[in-house]
C-alpha cells in the first residue's frame, strides 16, 4: 500500500533542515489538494500552526504510517482555509489569526478564539498592534426553536478543575447545543519559547499541561534530539518510558475514579484515589518529584533509578495488579453505575476518525491510533503491548479503554523492570550543526502530542509549536453532548477529560 | 470491598500530617467553629497544582477530617485557594469570584506561578502572581506544592488570622 502523502510531497519543495519527517513548501493548489484528502479521509490532520508569514500543516497517512508537514507561504497575510472544508481545522485557524494575524481565506468562522480582547496587543507573534479599546462582545452561535433556554457555565466551574465556558442550549432537560469558549488559561507559551535556552524551553514544554508533563517533556526532547541529530542512551529511553507509563497509570486511575464519582459512586473514587497516590509517592521517592516534572531533558533523563527504586516500582506493580480486578468487578457489577455510563455521550466512530481523535476518546470509538505503536519510538519497538479498541463510543467504553490501558501499562512496566539496560542516562546536547528543525509525536495518557521546533544558524530556538490532543477532542465533546440530558454533561466531560491548559497554551 | 479501606500512609510525612491534623483541628475550631470552606480557583495554571489540590481529598490526606472542605460556590466559601499565574483572560472571572465570596475571607495563593507568575511571568498574556489582582493572605510555594505542604499552608493561615 502506498501513502497518499507521496503525491503531495512530490509537488513541494523539500526543506532539508527538518527531521525525521519531511517538510515541503507547497503552492495553494497542492495545499487545497491536501485539504481535499482530509475531507475524503485518506489522511488525518495532525496539526495546523503558523510561523512568520507561513502556515504549516502536519498530515498523517495511517496505513502505512507516514507523516509529513506541508507549508504554505502566505501572500498578504493570507492562506486558503482548510477549516472551510474540514471542520477539525477551524479552531486552529481562529487561533492562528489571533496569535499571528494570518487570515484563513474563505473561513466560515471569523470569530476570535484565544484572544478575548484583554492582552492590549493584537497578533502578539505576528505584526504586533497595540490595542487599548475593549473587545466587542463575543457572539455565541444561535439555536432557534420553541421552549429553548440557555445555561451559561463557567469559566469558573464548581469542581477543582480548569476554567472554560460552556454555553448550553436546552429544551427542558435535553441539550440541543453545547458551545465551548476556551482560551481563559492562555499563557502565551509559544511566545515565551522564542529565544529561550534549552533548559527553559524544556521547563515551559513540561508545563503546557501539568497532567501530561512527562509526555510533553519526552515529545519536546524528541523534537530537539531530531533537530540536533542526537542519539540518546538506551537506559534513558527506557527510564522515559517508565515515567510515561507511571504518568499514564496515575491519570487513568484518577479518571476512572473521578468518572464514577460524577455518577455519585464515591467508593471507586476513593479506591482509585489511593492507588493514584501510591503511584505518585513511588514517583516522588525515586525520581524526586510526584509528577516527575523536569526529569526528562533533551539528551536523556536527569534522574537515574537505583536498585532499591526498581524494587519499589516492582512492589507498586504487584499492589496495583492485585487491586485492579476487584475495582473493575465492582465497576462492572454496579447497576446504578452501568445505568449512567452505558449509551451516555456516544461519539460516533466516523466523527472520531474525521477529527483524528486520539487517546481513549478515539480508541473507544474504533480509532486504534497510538503513537507508541504507530511510530514505535524507543523503547516501544522492543516492548510487547496491545492497543485496546472498542466501537461503542459511550462513557462506558471510554472507562473500559482506560481500564484496559491500565492493564497494558502494568504489563509494559513489568517488561521495563526486567529489561532495563545499564549505562549512561544522558548525553550532552552540544551545539546544532546549522539551522535545523525537529518534529516529534509522543503518546500521552490523553492521546498524541505533537511538538515542532526550529533552531536558527546560531542554535537559537526560533519557534516551538506544542499541539495538545485536546484540540481534536474538545470539539467532539460538543457533538457528543447533543441529545443527552444536562445532568449527564459532567459524566461526558469527565470521560473526555480534555486539557484546558494544553489547548489554550 | 464493602467499606473503603483507608491504609495508613506509608510515607514519612505521616507523623507530620498527624501533628498538622491536631493543630488544624484546634485552630479551625477556635476561629470558625468547626469548619473552613474552600473554593478553588484556577486563574491560569498548567493544571499541575489542581492535581495536588485534588490529592488533599484522597484517603491519605482526607482533608475533610480537619473540618476543611471544598465547596462548589464562592458564596459558600471562607477561603479562595487560587492557582496559576493570573492570565489576562482570567482576571475578570477571578475578581468576580472574589467579590462573590462573603467576608471575612482569605486568599491562599498556591504554587510558584501564583506567587509571581512563575515561568510564565513575562508573557503578554499573563498579569503575574495572584497578589497583583487580589490581597493574598498566604503563599504556598512549590511547582506544584505537595498536598502535605498545602495542608501546612492552610494551618499557617489559621494561625495567622
Ligand atoms: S506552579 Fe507549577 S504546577 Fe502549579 S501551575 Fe505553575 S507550573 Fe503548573
Amino acid at each position: 500500500m502506498s501513502s497518499s502523502l507521496t503525491g503531495i510531497l512530490r509537488e513541494g519543495n523539500r526543506i532539508d533542515a527538518q527531521r525525521p519527517w519531511q517538510r515541503v513548501i507547497v503552492k495553494p493548489k497542492t495545499w487545497n489538494q491536501a485539504a481535499a484528502q482530509l475531507v475524503e479521509g485518506t489522511t488525518i490532520l495532525l496539526g495546523l500552526w503558523a510561523d512568520t508569514d507561513a502556515v504549516h500543516m502536519a498530515l498523517l497517512n495511517e496505513e502505512p504510517v507516514d507523516i509529513a508537514v506541508i507549508t504554505i507561504e502566505c501572500v498578504d497575510g493570507r492562506f486558503p482555509s482548510v477549516g472551510r472544508h474540514h471542520p477539525a481545522a477551524i479552531r486552529f485557524e481562529r487561533a492562528i489569526r489571533d496569535i499571528y494575524g494570518l487570515e484563513a481565506e474563505g473561513s466560515l468562522d471569523q470569530r476570535p478564539w484565544l484572544d478575548h480582547g484583554h492582552w492590549r496587543v493584537k497578533q502578539p507573534l505576528g505584526k504586533r498592534v497595540e490595542v487599548l479599546s475593549p473587545a466587542p462582545p463575543y457572539h455565541f452561535l444561535q439555536a432557534e426553536g420553541e421552549s429553548l433556554h440557555q445555561i451559561p457555565v463557567g469559566p469558573v466551574h464548581a469542581g477543582i478543575i480548569e476554567p472554560g465556558h460552556f454555553r448550553f442550549t436546552a429544551n427542558g432537560e435535553t441539550v440541543v447545543r453545547l458551545e465551548q469558549r476556551l482560551g481563559f488559561v492562555h499563557k502565551g507559551i509559544e511566545s515565551l519559547m522564542v529565544g529561550a535556552d534549552l533548559a527553559r524551553a524544556a521547563q515551559l514544554a513540561s508545563r503546557t499541561s501539568g497532567d501530561s508533563t512527562v509526555a510533553y517533556a519526552i515529545a519536546f526532547a524528541h523534537a530537539v534530539e531530531a533537530a540536533f541529530d542526537l542519539k540518546v542512551p538506551a537506559r534513558a529511553t527506557w527510564l522515559r518510558a517508565l515515567m510515561a507509563e507511571l504518568e499514564r497509570l496515575a491519570n487513568h486511575f484518577g479518571d476512572f475514579g473521578a468518572i464514577c464519582n460524577d455518577a455519585s459512586f464515591s467508593l471507586l473514587h476513593v479506591q482509585c484515589g489511593m492507588l493514584r497516590e501510591r503511584i505518585l509517592r513511588v514517583a516522588s521517592s525515586n525520581f524526586g518529584h510526584r509528577l516527575m516534572m523536569d526529569r526528562i531533558i533533551p539528551g536523556g533523563v536527569s534522574t537515574d533509578l537505583s536498585r532499591d527504586g526498581l524494587m519499589q516500582v516492582k512492589s507498586l506493580l504487584a499492589e496495583l495488579t492485585s487491586r485492579l480486578p476487584r475495582l473493575v468487578e465492582l465497576y462492572d457489577n454496579t447497576a446504578s453505575l452501568q445505568d449512567r455510563m452505558v449509551t451516555t455521550g456516544i461519539l460516533q466512530p466516523e466523527l472520531a476518525r474525521k477529527f483524528g481523535a486520539g487517546g481513549y476518546i478515539g480508541r473507544a470509538s474504533g480509532r486504534s491510533f497510538d503513537a507508541r505503536r504507530a511510530i514505535r519510538y524507543a523503547p516501544y519497538d522492543e516492548l510487547r503491548f496491545d492497543i485496546p479498541v472498542l466501537n461503542e463510543g459511550d462513557v462506558n467504553a471510554r472507562v473500559w479503554i482506560r481500564i484496559r490501558e491500565i492493564e497494558q501499562s502494568l504489563a509494559i512496566i513489568d517488561q521495563i523492570i526486567t529489561m532495563l539496560p545499564h549505562g549512561p542516562i544522558a548525553v550532552s546536547v552540544g551545539a546544532p550543526k546549522g539551522a535545523s528543525e525537529g518534529i516529534a509525536m509522543v503518546e500521552g495518557f490523553r492521546g498524541d502530542i505533537l511538538v515542532w521546533v526550529r533552531f536558527d544558524n546560531s542554535g537559537r530556538l526560533t519557534r516551538c509549536h506544542l499541539r495538545d490532543p485536546s484540540w481534536f477532542q474538545w470539539p467532539l465533546l460538543e457533538a457528543v453532548v447533543e441529545g443527552n440530558i444536562v445532568a449527564d454533561f459532567p459524566l461526558c466531560n469527565k470521560s473526555f477529560n480534555c486539557s484546558y491548559s494544553g489547548h489554550d497554551l | 470491598m464493602r467499606a473503603p479501606v483507608t491504609e495508613p500512609a506509608p510515607s514519612p510525612d505521616q507523623a507530620a500530617s498527624m501533628e498538622l491534623a491536631r493543630a488544624v483541628g484546634r485552630s479551625a475550631r477556635r476561629r470558625l467553629g468547626r469548619s473552613l470552606s474552600i473554593r478553588e480557583v484556577d486563574a491560569g495554571s498548567c493544571n499541575g497544582c489542581e492535581l495536588e489540590i485534588h490529592g488533599l481529598n484522597n484517603a491519605y490526606y482526607d482533608i475533610e477530617r480537619f473540618g476543611l472542605r471544598f465547596v462548589a460556590s464562592p458564596r459558600h466559601a471562607d477561603v479562595l485557594l487560587v492557582t496559576g499565574p493570573v492570565t489576562k483572560n482570567m482576571r475578570q472571572a477571578l475578581e468576580r469570584t472574589y467579590s462573590a465570596t462573603p467576608s471575612p475571607k482569605w486568599v491562599v495563593a498556591v504554587g510558584d506561578c501564583a506567587l509571581n507568575g512563575g515561568c510564565f511571568a513575562t508573557s503578554y498574556a499573563v498579569i503575574g502572581g495572584v497578589g497583583e489582582v487580589l490581597p493574598v493572605d498566604l503563599y504556598v510555594p512549590g511547582c506544584p506544592p505537595e498536598p502535605s505542604v498545602i495542608l501546612r499552608g492552610l494551618l499557617a493561615l489559621l494561625e495567622k488570622s
